[in-house]
């Protein structure tokens, strides 16, 4: 990603944001122009919680450039309490931990450490969510 | 044009090789579009116009020429451009080549580089590969419909048992299931035997209105095969915006739209070349396009219902699995290998009584997936 798109889509990196479609209600994670689900003008933009639980998930050892420090990880498609699902790392588990329907909540961390222009790349990560007292 | 590690030639070569061989089989003398299918080769390459590249190096002058990209379904637009051009009577000859060269860069850039068919800013930019999209499709496939871990084996073993008899192949030796269930992982649950491998390859066809081919093509033309049906549908770009991220409903709308255009219906089809690019994929291309219900398209492969003797035979001369998967090529070797069968030239790997095949080509995900159904 350039430093540009970077840019463009830091509140979706920082803190989820996305929208309400002002005609059918459904949340909608990133921005559109047009609403997936009733195809009217996606609307307000609405910040998501940051909580879901792990769809799926998969440990991945082949990896692409500016990756390969992090090698191997977890991914996972984690679906948002609001409904968007989203593709993302997990952080902070061990192997054993990870399930589907696994609760989990937003973190900021560090994504790559070299972008295109060398730069470090931030965004959301997911870690699991545990019960007080856990 | 086998497929393989051609560290010795460039894509332009590789491209001639299968164009030169189309023509001569055709025996056609006059070109007038050639279109190329491709995904990569500005990404690893840094090589663009590949219509333009392609033509000049084959002595092709006045011609018209175009490049088509749709990812891992690159060769299939391409052959749907073509058959576009030639059935609307825009022209009269037109060549489809299907082309990639993957081994000149680092398995890393190359990676990297199949990334690109997803979501750049919302997929790629995490991390995950194309590997790990369709290994988060397998998990969630094996939890919600309870697969066993060698679910899938059945997939990998029918095709490199196939490609064994195919000379285009990459890989042409059996496989075991002891091989399969030791294979290393590559993305959990998605081991080397689940998966498609990295290679170069380039196949063509000449493609000529039906009414027609006796005008233009003095060679082959008994062997002439015919274009039943031509259909394409997308689906969202990101895999984790789908309606159900577990069922493939381009594929599902481009063969319904092929069925009806042809008249045929899934019994009346002799063979079926699917995507395998992933066992997972093998499945889900079964359950779509209506040989399977949604969650049972594995078992087809645990009851070997789709070996050359089976109810559906698949992936006949060993799929993308065996034969390889240069990714903008593979549409067009799909739809070679499947004139192989129709016209009773597979050899070895010949499909009893062949008249009608499918050829099914997915870009991405299941973004974008083109089918063709052809008869001889
Ligand atoms: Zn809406």
């Amino acid at each position: 990603m350039s430093i540009a798109s970077l840019w463009r889509t830091r509140q979706q990196r920082y803190s989820l944001e996305g929208e309400i479609c002002p005609e059918c209600r459904q949340a909608i994670f990133p921005p559109r122009d047009v609403c997936p689900h009733c195809s009217e003008a996606a609307g307000p933009l609405h910040t998501m919680s940051g909580r879901g639980e792990v769809y799926s998930y998969t440990k991945m050892f082949n990896v692409p450039n500016g990756f390969l420090a992090q090698r191997p990880y977890t991914m996972a498609l984690v679906k948002l309490e609001e409904g968007p699902m989203v593709t993302a790392q997990l952080t902070d588990i061990s192997d054993e931990e990870v399930e589907i329907g696994m609760p989990v909540e937003m973190v900021t961390r560090k994504l790559r450490e070299e972008g295109d222009s060398g730069e470090i790349v931030y965004g959301y990560k997911f870690r699991p969510v545990f019960a007080a007292g856990d | 044009m086998p497929v393989g590690e051609h560290w010795d030639l460039s894509v332009r070569h590789i491209a001639y090789h299968a164009i030169a061989a189309a023509l001569e089989e055709a025996g056609a003398d006059q070109v007038d579009a050639l279109f190329v299918g491709n995904m990569l080769s500005g990404a690893l390459l840094s090589q663009e116009h590949l219509g333009t590249l392609i033509a000049d190096f084959c002595g092709f002058r006045n011609v018209e020429t175009a490049k088509i990209e749709s990812a891992c379904s690159s060769g299939a637009s391409a052959l749907r451009v073509g058959h576009m051009a030639v059935a609307s009577g825009m022209h009269d000859v037109a060549v489809v080549c299907g082309v990639e060269k993957m081994t000149d860069t680092t398995g890393e850039n190359t990676t990297a580089g199949l990334a690109t068919a997803a979501d750049a800013e919302y997929e790629s930019a995490h991390g995950v590969t194309f590997v790990g999209l369709n290994a988060l499709i397998m998990q969630r496939y094996m939890y919600e419909f309870d697969v066993p871990l060698d679910g899938f084996a059945g997939f990998s073993i029918n095709a490199h048992r196939n490609g064994a008899h195919n000379a285009n192949a990459m890989f042409r030796k059996p496989i075991s299931l002891d091989t399969y269930l030791n294979a290393p992982l590559i993305a959990t649950p998605i081991n080397i035997m689940d998966s498609s491998p990295v290679c170069d390859g380039a196949a063509a066809a000449v493609l000529v209105a039906s009414e027609r081919v006796g005008d233009y093509v003095t060679g082959h033309h008994p062997g002439a095969v015919q274009i039943l049906a031509s259909a394409s549908a997308n689906d969202t770009i990101a895999l984790h915006d789908r309606r159900d991220p577990l069922f493939l409903e381009a594929a599902y709308v481009s063969s319904q739209k092929a069925y009806v255009e042809s008249g045929v219906t899934p019994a009346d089809i002799s063979f079926f070349e699917l995507h395998d690019a992933f066992t997972i994929m093998s499945a889900l291309s079964l359950e779509a396009t209506g040989y399977a219900r949604r969650g049972e398209g594995w078992h087809l492969a645990a009851d070997d219902a789709i070996g050359p003797n089976g109810r559906i035979p698949i992936s006949t001369m060993g799929g993308l699995k065996s034969r390889g998967h240069p990714v903008g090529a593979t549409g067009m070797y799909q739809i070679v290998e499947t004139v192989q069968q129709l016209r009773g030239e597979a050899g070895e790997g010949q499909i009893a009584n062949a008249s009608i095949g499918m050829a099914q080509n997915i870009g991405g995900s299941g973004a974008t997936i083109v089918t063709h159904i052809l008869g001889s």
